[in-house]
C-alpha cells in the first residue's frame, strides 16, 4: 500500500522504517530542515522537506493519488488535525491515524471526527492502571467507531459476583464477559464459570456501561 | 452582545479595541499575560490567560455564552481548530478565523469556517494597486 507519513520525530521515522521494512510504499513530510537532512541519509528519496499542513507539500507528497493510508503523527495536535482533515475531506483517505500529544486534546479529535487516534500519555496510564489497578476498572480496547470497549475488571472482595455463576449474574446490558484470569490462567468464561474475589475479568461492553459493569463486578 | 476574541497580538488587540468601542463585551485571551498591555490602559473588558486549545481557558472566557468569536493566534492550525471547536462545540453564531495560508483558508471556506486571509488580501490589493498604474504616464518619467 501507499502510505504518508506526515512528521518525522521518532514516531514518524519508527513506523516509516517499519513499513518500508514490510514492503510499503511511504513518504515521510518532515517540516524541520535538520531532521529532514538526518532523514534524507537514511531513507533517501522517501524523506521529503515541508509542512505536510501546507496543501501544496501533500500534494508533492501523493494525496491526490490517494494514499491508502495517512499517519498524522507530528508532535503538534493542531497541525496533526488540520493534517487528517485535509487528507479525509479534501482528498477523500479512506484512513487516517492520528497522534494525540496532549491527552487533552484527544476531545477535539472526537469533536472533529477524526480517528483512529493513538496517544502515548494515555497508554501508559492505561498501563499504569493495568499493573497498579487503582480504579478496578482497566480500558485495554477502545474501538470507538465501532461503538465497544474491551475491559478488565478486578473483582473485590466485597464483590455482588463473588461466588454466582456467570450465568447468573446481574450485568448491565450491552455487556458481557469474556474470559476469567485466576492465579495467572486466563480461561473463556462460560455460563457455569463461578466468579471469585481476586478474579481479573476481562470484558466487551458498550461505551458508557463501565460504572454500572464496575457496580456489578467489583462491589 | 458578547465576543471572545482569542490571540490577542496586533491584530487581535485592535479587533477587541474596535468591538469594545462599538459596544460589545470583549473578553480576550492569550498565552502571555503581557498581551493584556496592547489592550491600552482604559482596558475595561476581560482578559484570560491560556492556550487557546484549552477548552477550560475558552469556557473562561465565557466562549460557550459568546454571540461572536474572533480567532486571530499566530498558529493557522491553532486558529483552524479553535475556530471549529468554537462553532461546533459552543455553537457561537458567529466565527472568523485568521489564517495566513491561502489555499489552507479556501479550504475551510468550502467547509463553512469563516476564514479570513490577509495574505490573499494583500496579493489582490497589491495586484490592482499595479493595474491601476497608469504605465504609459510612468514610464515617461526620467
Amino acid at each position: 500500500m501507499y502510505v504518508i507519513v506526515a512528521g518525522g520525530g521518532k514516531v514518524g521515522a519508527n513506523v516509516a522504517r517499519s513499513l518500508l521494512g514490510m514492503g510499503h510504499e511511504l513518504t515521510l513530510v518532515e517540516q524541520r530542515r535538520d531532521r529532514f537532512e538526518r532523514l534524507e541519509v537514511e531513507f533517501g528519496h522517501v524523506a521529503m522537506l515541508g509542512d505536510a499542513t501546507e496543501i501544496t507539500v501533500l500534494e508533492r507528497a501523493g494525496i491526490a493519488r490517494p494514499p491508502d493510508l495517512v499517519l498524522a503523527v507530528t508532535g503538534d495536535d493542531e497541525d496533526n488535525l488540520v493534517i487528517a482533515q485535509i487528507a479525509r475531506e479534501g482528498y477523500e483517505v479512506q484512513k487516517v491515524i492520528a497522534r494525540v500529544n496532549d491527552p487533552r486534546n484527544q476531545q477535539h479529535f472526537d469533536l472533529l471526527g477524526i480517528g483512529p487516534t493513538v496517544c502515548a500519555t494515555s497508554g501508559i496510564l492505561g498501563l499504569v492502571e493495568h499493573e497498579v489497578p487503582e480504579h478496578g476498572l482497566v480500558r485495554l480496547l477502545e474501538l470507538r467507531r465501532e461503538g465497544l470497549e474491551v475491559v478488565e475488571v478486578l473483582v473485590g472482595p466485597d464483590s455482588p459476583a463473588a461466588g454466582k455463576r456467570v450465568a447468573g449474574l446481574a450485568l448491565p446490558d450491552g455487556s458481557r464477559l469474556v474470559s476469567v484470569m485466576r492465579h495467572g490462567v486466563a480461561e473463556i468464561a462460560v455460563g457455569d464459570t463461578v466468579i471469585r474475589p481476586g478474579d481479573q475479568v476481562v470484558a466487551i461492553l458498550k461505551p458508557g456501561l463501565e460504572d454500572a459493569l464496575r457496580r456489578a463486578l467489583v462491589g | 452582545m458578547k465576543a471572545v476574541v482569542i490571540g490577542c497580538g496586533r491584530v487581535g488587540s485592535a479587533v477587541a479595541k474596535q468591538l469594545a468601542l462599538d459596544g460589545w463585551g470583549v473578553t480576550a485571551v492569550d498565552e502571555q499575560e503581557e498581551a493584556l498591555s496592547r489592550l491600552g490602559s482604559g482596558w475595561s473588558g476581560g482578559f484570560v490567560v491560556g492556550h487557546g486549545m484549552d477548552t477550560d481557558v475558552l469556557e473562561r472566557a465565557g466562549l460557550a455564552e459568546a454571540d461572536a468569536a474572533v480567532v486571530a493566534t499566530d498558529g493557522d492550525n491553532s486558529n483552524i481548530v479553535i475556530g471549529q471547536v468554537a462553532q461546533k462545540r459552543y455553537g457561537v453564531a458567529c466565527v472568523v478565523v485568521r489564517v495566513l495560508d491561502p489555499l489552507r483558508a479556501e479550504f475551510y471556506a468550502r467547509r463553512g469556517l469563516r476564514t479570513i486571509c490577509p495574505t490573499q488580501t494583500a496579493i489582490s490589493f497589491l495586484t490592482d494597486a499595479v493595474r491601476a498604474c497608469d504605465v504609459a504616464a510612468v514610464a515617461e518619467k526620467p
